[in-house]
């Protein structure tokens, strides 16, 4: 059990080193995640509107879930003009393809609200903007954060393959810990890989708690109103 | 735009003026319907799923656009109007309450009023006047709408639609979704809160039931978006004016046009009566065939007859009485109460609920017939 001894050595050794991978790890995970929501949304919204164009965004955006990451983190320096060793690239490259998944998943969840619903929001006289920000968007929240959770757990194992080409995070524990032959630098990396998906995904469940307490509150209460009648009734 | 004529009645709130919707150049769904909804009262559109009424009604808040014709509301051409404003000037009360799952009910009844920019407090304050109005705890208002049963859901949407105390309620068939207990207590609240308010309300319903209960006026509305019959419901029961209104008010409207005779004239006769704590003492006879049991508030429950009156001890082994006629009350309600009673007197009680007597169902039916000589003479000018 030797190994188990060396890769908790190796923890409070590589201190230094370990936080700023850390970072690095965790900026080219969450920042695809942010943009993605902010591009997705609308682009999902114009495909619910216009059919034919939704026909072809959600193709398109298939198609370029399909290129391989270690590709794009190759081709995005020509297209962009950024240096091959630039967090820019992975970050542009897994923006595209949170994109490309979120897109399906907010058409989806967007559909799934109650037909009623949004009749009730134009009879009472929403403009449709409002609408879509405080009606829309919210009852979708559920279905999207299940969408970023896939999202947020691959993204966290994707940033690693950018440490191929030398772009900076937890990847390169892996890169580093094969050519040097030194295997309990890489078991820090996966459980530091590991943790980080947790941890984001707990908050990331946090945060729907936090954004939708209305579906706890139905659920719990029901119960409760529902047991209530049963001992009317009883009684 | 046209301008409606001047005349000396008041201008009507919202008038249909030669409406039509055809979609995809099918059959129109709503055909050239012209008509006049006065302000005040309660316009119900009934009619067979496909005839048009709800696409009538949404056209009033141009939630559908017509294919030709105007809709003035209030003398204004709806069409001029802002959509969205339009909306916001008139309540809408929807089947499935349509509240906002993720909002409060306080929150959900303030919806409009919010959306005209009245601030957050004002408008909740507004909104804990409204759960009391329309008879809900105050405790409620902090609940999500999926906390509620589906009664509660619909009195929440009813007040959701008087938020900013609008001139016009539309109503698309609220009350449809809930069972029938509830349904006539929504009925009634309706009744209630319309003889404070005075709002300008079109209901949308396919219960012919529901729209003479409910109805100033009914709309009948056929197949192919027609109408085919605008009356006071009492006019629609009596003379429906073709077969098929006469089809659609269905077998029972002899019946049901009873409820529009006033009772007041039917003789009640008095009972011998038993009370409850005398059933099991074997020297109180009775000496009528049948014999009201009365509790000592004098309520009734139930009959003793003549000839098993040594068998009956308890009030459980009297035989149930048929529905109770409140003196005064509908000739519906009279010939009711003597037709579903075991011994064919039909059991009349006071306001209090007492037993004040019985009454005869052939008595009833001879006001019916006079009742509707008199109308004949009225009708006709001569004897029928």
């Amino acid at each position: 059990m030797d190994w188990i001894q060396g890769v908790i050595d190796y923890v409070p050794a590589n201190a230094a080193l370990l936080r700023e991978l850390t970072g690095n790890h965790l900026v080219q995970s969450i920042l695809p995640i942010v943009f993605g929501v902010i591009i997705a949304v609308p682009l999902a919204q114009i495909a619910r509107l216009n059919r034919s164009a939704g026909a072809v965004m959600l193709t398109a955006s298939s198609l370029l879930y399909t290129i391989p990451s270690l590709a794009m983190f190759v081709f995005l320096p020509l297209v962009l003009g950024t240096s091959i060793l630039s967090m820019v690239n992975v970050v542009v490259a897994l923006t595209i393809y949170a994109v490309a998944l979120l897109m399906r998943s907010t058409v989806d969840a967007l559909n799934s609200i109650d037909d009623g619903v949004r009749q009730a929001a134009v009879a009472m006289g929403y403009t449709p903007l409002r609408r879509f920000l405080t009606v829309d968007l919210p009852l979708a929240v559920p279905v999207l954060i299940a969408g970023i959770r896939v999202i947020s757990v691959t993204n966290i194992s994707m940033v690693s393959v950018g440490a191929l080409i030398g772009v900076p995070s937890l990847g390169r524990l892996f890169t580093d810990g094969l050519t040097r032959n030194y295997p309990e630098q890489i078991a820090v990396g996966i459980i530091a890989t590991l943790l980080l998906a947790l941890v984001l995904d707990l908050l990331l469940v946090l945060l729907e708690r936090v954004l939708t307490p209305w579906t706890r509150a139905t659920s719990s209460r029901t119960a409760r109103a529902a047991a209530l009648d049963a001992r009317t009734v009883a009684a | 735009m046209t301008v409606p004529e001047q005349s000396s009645s008041p201008l009507p709130m919202i008038r249909f003026n030669g409406v039509t919707k055809t979609y995809d150049a099918g059959r129109p769904a709503v055909d050239d319907l012209t008509m006049d909804i006065d302000c005040g009262e309660i316009t119900v559109f009934v009619g067979p799923s496909g005839c048009g009424k709800t696409t009538s009604l949404r056209m009033i808040n141009r939630m559908v656009e017509p294919t030709s014709g105007t809709i003035l509301l209030d003398g204004q051409d709806v069409s001029q109007q802002k959509a969205s404003e339009l909306r916001r000037s008139m309540g809408y009360v929807m089947q499935s309450s349509g509240l906002m799952p993720h909002r409060s009910v306080i929150d959900n009844i303030a919806t409009v009023p919010r959306l005209n920019g009245v601030p957050r407090t004002e408008a909740r304050a507004r909104a804990r006047e409204l759960l009391d109005v329309v008879g809900l705890a105050s405790e409620l208002g902090r609940r999500y709408p999926g906390q509620l049963s589906g009664g509660q859901q619909q009195r929440v949407g009813v007040a959701r639609a008087l938020a900013a105390d609008p001139p016009v309620l539309l109503m698309d068939e609220p009350f449809s979704a809930v069972d029938p207990v509830v349904r006539a207590e929504l009925q009634e609240e309706l009744l209630r809160l319309q003889r404070d308010l005075a709002k300008t309300i079109v209901f949308v319903t396919h219960d012919i039931d529901e729209a003479t209960i409910l109805g100033d006026k009914v709309a009948v509305f056929a197949v192919g978006g027609r109408l085919a019959q605008f009356a006071a419901p009492e006019e629609i029961l009596r003379a429906p004016v073709d077969d098929f209104v006469a089809g659609f008010v269905g077998r029972d409207r002899g019946f049901r046009h009873l409820s529009f005779q006033e009772g007041r004239h039917v003789t009640v006769h008095p009972i011998e009566t038993i009370e409850v704590e005398q059933l099991g003492d074997p020297t109180v006879s009775v000496l009528s065939p049948w014999t009201l049991l009365v509790d000592a508030d004098g309520r009734p429950h139930g009959w003793v007859p003549q000839a098993t009156r040594s068998s009956i001890t308890t009030q459980a082994e009297a035989v149930p009485g048929g529905s109770l006629y409140t003196r005064g009350d509908t000739l519906r309600r009279a010939l009711d109460a003597a037709l579903s009673s075991p011994s064919g007197l039909g059991v009349t009680v006071d306001d209090d609920g007492r037993a004040i007597g019985v009454v005869r169902a052939a008595e009833v039916f001879d006001l019916i017939e006079s009742a509707r000589v008199d109308r004949g003479r009225a009708d006709h000018n001569t004897a029928v």
